[in-house]
């Protein structure tokens, strides 16, 4: 009784056996984890492994199938994030939990489960966030934030609650590297105050230099615990993914190719469309054939707007601004620029790359219906179902796409299935100009390194891509070059062999463009 | 003198049902949830108030009768719609086709008969004050509710507590389930008060404007309120101006006939339908400015994942 | 107890086929209810309302003539729903669409040749559209609820129709009655089979219009359009379709469809206007396109019902007393239980007993009895 005791004064979370089915699919099973006091414990695993799931559990917003949970060596029932929270438990949620129409203050209070007025609470969360160095301001309207001051809302409210365990859900994905640095500062002084934290990544370098222990889960099962400074990446890696994953390769620029600039934006100015957008100002940018260009930025700094710019969904006034094979786009709409050899894939699958409800078929006639119309549509606009169903079937052929079924709707799929069709869509047609906005986005591992060499291979065939990313490993990993979209403008491309995290993240954060190579000689 | 005194009265008392029935919708819609029922709710309303007041002899058991029937009714909606997520533009249209057929139904006997009226309140002295004294201080006791109504619903969501919750809950229902606040609970409830102040509305019709029963004795009052709704951007002093406005509207016409200006009777009907058009027009021609206000999650399906 | 939805991750093709079946039978053993709560028997009141009307050739004619403006009408609004336009001012449509083809025999009595016809169709289609294309521009051009605008126009319609027949159309030698003159005879829209009962060409326009937008809809690359727009707007933009094409073309095929209904009716089944020519077909047409499943070829099914619905109510009158204001009641009832019933396509339903049981419950007793508390 005693020893269990002195136990229990270390460990003060203890998970066993949790376990999480939905339908058919065990989304985490029988999981067992431990979190001592003043720790920073890792939860390691790729998309889709079952993150999210166990963390939704520990705070009480889904229901375990079954499984312990212990607390201080307590068993507890997390019936509800209010459960959950006068236990101890704090959430920083990586989609946040956050209300655009409300105030920063306004959020706060949701939380509190006492009722306390408002102005209490701004002073308490500006005096907080003082003392952390996140400032604040309680009166701003969320839907007028940045991603990065959205998750210091985040914390803040967490921290108000004096919580002893924090769990923090990919916290770094939507921060420059130098705010991430900041945030693991704060992680640390945390950690200092006797607090744990249970921290969620797929990045490993991270956890590398921050985690205390780690527990590694591959499809819903833990696979190993292990101490993260003492593995290496590529350890930690192959516990992750069970497999090697094949590295990318990007095969150097050739100097025969003809490098004539197929994609050419010039002087794209776009004012807002709604309140919360971002407005474009003066981008200038071209791709030419055989090169892979990548934009970074954080997420919410225009990226969006500028897709819907360059693919057509949102037309320009003036037609120089956009140039397509030499074509002047600007006053073009989708249809025509996709007839001038353009293809695009936008950031959101469902809804926006793809209709869920839809058959697969279907989606594919979705983007081409216009660019192979002799081949799948007969006369009067009827759909030839049979030309559809063989090319969808030859596409989900090249690019290995996992589904159940012949045809199944678009929503059936997993996110990296599925963005491996939408990718293939268009490189079925062999585009001269690709441009892609965050093309591994909640993709599995394997899916994503097949999708990374796809868009290198179609380059080096000829073509002209530009990708749009949040994730920089991705961009260092298949750009010729990087520019940086920071609060609407574009910055110049900086070559890829003189980029470095630090340059492009200075830029990010919004380093006058002007002053990049400067800072990066530092 | 005493003419410009009945017109504002009976300004007041065209608005007031048009009034309740929008309050009880603006609620609705800032928790996430569109009725469109609010016609077939408020007939309900009218012919239960009616029907009970006339059994019974009691306005007031009329009017009680019609809140508690309105609220029911409204939970049939909310079940459709919140607990078997179906289509709430639909469902809205099915509670409306619902309401109109039950109260025909149910009312069929109660055609013609002598209605029960609820009278006014005249507080002493004060309602003998000159032109404004009957007009503030002379009306009936629904009136009253309806004006301390909209000043509650005000303070409810802009000064308390559960009222931020249920803004929250309309604007991103996600988020508000990720920190457990119960979406459905919460909406179920503000449904309610909807259908309650539907059920209201129609008794004031039944009772009050016009007492005695007609079949559709609504006439698209219901979806007028819908419209005050967005018209008012979703805040409740706004809303009672417009359904003042509206009441002026109708009023006017009404006077217009009585006078005989030339122009046919009907056009002049037609007159309250064609001006919520135009202000719908107005009102939703800034689109930013209607994106800005409307309740984020407003229409939009929620299941909860457990 | 607490009711659960698990998403399907493919729509449940069982359960998109049975639905309106199961919704119909709910809405039958509802009825049921109500006839006994009315103090009739049920299994007669049902008899009257649902059987009685087709075992007679007359009244299938009279099923033909009040399903043809409502399949009219419903196959036009599935455009519109499937597009996610919602146009719920069909009444008002199908009202202009019957005054605007009512031009010739009434404005015109002598005008009178083969021609007449032909048209009042092309007119009451042009009628109704023109009408539909208002709440469609508000919305394209001012964002417009089109809810809303297409609802209020229905009342200034019927408000317009009474103005007509009670002033200018008056018919001069009608006693002061407020109807429109008879139409004549190169006016009137022929019978099918005029040995065997009065249903018109009407019913025919109904059948071919379901069959064409059928076609359109599940073969070709506008019916796609039409669905992904609906669907998924975003997506249907990135596809390269217009938004704003859609609500036009959506709300025109409706509008012209309810105008065609509207002049058929008309010149088909009443044969001259009067205040009131129609008893709630551009509202009860929303349910027969939801019973339908908004696929034209099941609301020609769903059309029959309701249509059904209709003559058993005036039967039902007749044979048990029962007042007809039960049809609404009926009406109202199934496409409350077709939206229900929807449900189940897309949602596995599960029934959770609260609070949450051990999975092996009984394995305990006490808890198993906790759990029944």
């Amino acid at each position: 009784m005693a020893a269990e005791s002195a136990q229990d004064d270390v460990v003060l979370l203890d998970v066993r056996g949790l376990t999480k089915t939905f339908g058919t699919l065990k989304a985490c099973d029988n999981v067992d984890l431990t979190i001592a006091r003043g720790e920073i414990h890792a939860l390691l695993g790729e998309n889709g492994a079952g993150k999210s799931t166990f963390v939704k559990m520990l705070f009480g917003s889904l229901e375990p199938n079954s499984g312990e949970i212990r607390w201080k060596g307590q068993p507890v029932k997390v019936a509800s994030p209010g459960t959950a929270r006068q236990l101890g438990i704090g959430m920083v949620f990586q989609h946040f939990s956050l209300f655009e129409a409300l105030t920063a203050a306004e959020n706060i209070a949701l939380s509190l489960d006492r009722e306390t007025p408002i102005p209490s609470i701004a002073a308490k969360a500006q005096a907080l966030s003082h003392s952390y160095g996140l400032p604040l301001d309680p009166y701003s309207l969320v839907g007028d934030l940045s991603v990065g001051e959205r998750q210091r809302i985040e914390i803040i409210r967490c921290l108000l609650q004096t919580p002893e365990l924090i769990i923090l859900d990919e916290p770094t994905s939507v921060l420059t590297p130098q705010e991430a640095d900041k945030l693991f500062e704060t992680l640390e002084r945390l950690r200092g105050e006797g607090k744990s934290i249970l921290y969620i990544s797929h990045r490993l370098e991270e956890v590398k230099r921050l985690c205390d222990r780690a527990t590694v889960l591959r499809h819903g099962r833990v696979v190993g615990h292990c101490d993260p400074r003492k593995e290496s990446a590529a350890s930690l890696a192959r516990m992750m993914v069970g497999d090697e994953v094949k590295a990318v390769e990007r095969p150097p620029l050739s100097a025969h190719a003809s490098m004539d600039v197929l994609l050419e934006i010039e002087g794209l100015d776009r004012p807002p469309a709604t309140p919360f957008s971002i407005p474009l100002r003066d981008i200038n940018l071209a791709v030419r054939a055989g090169e892979v260009i990548g934009i970074a930025g954080v997420a919410g700094n225009g990226q969006g707007e500028f897709f819907e710019a360059v693919s057509g969904e949102a037309t320009q006034p003036s037609a120089r601004t956009i140039r397509i094979r030499g074509n002047e786009a600007g006053r073009s709409g989708i249809t025509e620029r996709r007839l001038m050899g353009a293809a695009f894939v936008p950031e959101e699958r469902l809804g926006h790359g793809a209709a869920p409800a839809m058959k697969l078929s279907e989606n594919l006639l979705l983007s081409r219906h216009a660019t192979d119309a002799a081949t799948f549509l007969g006369r009067g606009g009827v759909v030839r179902t049979g030309a559809v169903a063989t090319a969808a079937q030859r596409i989900n052929t090249v690019m290995d796409v996992r589904k159940s079924g012949e045809d199944p709707a678009a929503a059936a799929l997993s996110g990296g299935n599925l963005q491996k069709f939408i990718i293939g869509r268009e490189l079925d047609r062999k585009p001269a100009v690709m441009v892609v906005n965050q093309p591994t986005w909640g993709v599995d591992a394997g899916a994503a390194a097949r999708i990374r060499q796809a868009l290198i291979e179609l380059a080096r065939s000829g073509s002209a891509v530009l990708v749009i990313s949040q994730d920089l490993d991705e961009l260092f990993e298949i750009s010729d070059a990087i520019c940086v979209m920071h609060n609407g403008e574009l910055s110049r491309p900086v070559p890829i062999a003189e980029a470095t995290f630090e340059k492009v993240g200075l830029l990010m954060g919004g380093a006058d463009p002007g002053h990049s190579a400067a800072a990066g000689a530092h | 003198m005493g003419m410009v005194e009945a017109i504002l009265l009976t300004i007041a008392t065209a608005a007031t049902p048009l009034l309740l029935a929008a309050i009880g919708e603006l609620v609705s819609e800032r928790s996430g949830v569109l009725n469109l029922g609010v016609e077939g709710m408020m007939v309900m309303g009218a012919v239960t108030g009616f029907a009970i007041a006339y059994t019974t002899g009691s306005p007031w058991l009329g009017v009680l009768a019609a809140v508690v029937v309105g609220a029911l009714f409204s939970l049939l909606f909310g079940f459709l719609t919140l607990t078997l997520v179906t289509n709430q533009v639909a469902t809205g249209l099915a509670l409306t086709l619902l309401g109109l057929g039950l109260s025909g139904m149910i009312g069929e006997s109660f055609i013609g008969l002598p209605g029960v009226k609820m009278g006014a309140i005249s507080i002493p002295v004060l309602s003998e004050l000159p032109l404004v004294g009957r007009l503030i201080f002379g009306q009936d006791p629904i009136f009253y509710i309806s004006i301390a109504l909209t000043a509650a619903v005000t303070w409810f969501l802009f000064r308390s507590r559960a009222g931020l919750t249920m803004r929250a809950v309309g604007d991103s229902h996600d988020s508000a389930h990720a920190l457990g606040i119960k979406v459905i609970w919460i909406r179920y409830l503000a449904v309610m008060f909807g259908g309650a102040c539907a059920g209201l509305a129609g008794a004031y019709l039944s009772l009050v404007y016009t007492p005695q029963w007609v079949e559709n004795m609504t006439a698209g009052r219901g979806w007028i309120a819908l419209a005050l709704v967005v018209f008012a951007s979703w805040r409740p002093w706004r809303v009672l101006a417009g359904a003042y406005l509206f009441g002026a509207v109708s009023i006017g016409q009404l006077h217009a006939q009585a006078l005989g200006v030339g122009i046919p009777s009907q056009f002049l009907s037609s007159l309250p339908y064609l001006a919520t058009v135009v202000v719908l027009v107005l009102i939703s021609r800034n689109r930013r400015l209607t994106m800005m206000n409307t309740p984020a999650s407003l229409g939009r399906p929620f299941v909860p994942d457990r | 107890m607490r009711i659960e939805l698990v998403k399907r991750s493919q729509q449940s093709a069982l359960f998109a086929a049975v639905s309106p079946f199961i919704a119909f039978a709910i809405t039958i053993l509802a009825g049921g209810i109500l006839f006994s709560l009315l103090g009739k028997a049920p299994l007669n009141g049902l008899y009257a309302y649902f059987v009685e009307p087709l075992t007679e050739v007359w009244s299938l004619h009279e099923l033909a003539i009040k399903a043809a403006p409502l399949i009219l009408i419903a196959v036009g609004l599935s455009i519109c729903f499937m597009s996610n336009n919602w146009n719920i001012g069909a009444e008002g449509q199908f009202v202009v669409g019957a005054i605007a083809g009512s031009i010739l025999p009434v404005v015109f009595p002598d005008f009178q040749n083969p021609l007449v016809l032909p048209l009042m169709l092309l007119m009451g289609v042009a009628g109704g559209a023109a009408y539909a294309a208002i709440p469609a521009l508000l919305k394209v051009r001012f964002n417009t609820n089109e809810i809303l605008s297409s609802l209020m126009l229905v009342y200034v319609a019927q408000l317009f129709l009474d103005w007509l027949v009670r002033g200018p159309w008056r018919n001069p030698e009608g006693f002061n009655f407020p109807e429109t003159r008879n139409f004549h005879a190169y006016a009137i829209l022929p019978e099918i089979l005029p040995s065997s009962g009065r249903a018109h060409w009407g019913f025919v326009f109904a059948i071919l219009a379901a069959l064409l937008l059928w076609f359109l809809v599940s073969r070709t690359l506008k019916g796609f359009e039409i669905r992904l727009l609906g669907q998924s707007p975003r997506a249907g933009r990135f596809a390269g379709f217009s938004s704003a094409r859609m609500v036009l073309f959506a709300f025109l095929v409706a509008g012209g469809l309810a105008g065609l209904a509207g002049i058929s009716e008309v010149s088909g089944a009443i044969g001259q206007l009067r205040p009131t020519i129609s008893p709630g077909y551009g509202f009860a047409a929303i349910i027969v396109a939801f019973l339908g499943r908004l696929n034209p070829l099941g609301i020609i099914a769903a059309g029959l019902v309701l249509a059904l619905s209709y003559l058993g109510g005036e039967a039902a009158q007749i044979s048990i007393g029962v007042s007809d204001k039960t049809v609404r009641v009926f009406q109202g009832l199934l496409l409350f239980f077709v939206l229900a019933c929807d449900t189940l396509i897309h949602y596995r339903v599960q029934f959770v007993r609260t609070p949450a049981a051990e999975p092996e419950p009984q394995r305990e007793q006490p808890e198993a009895a906790h759990g029944h508390g």
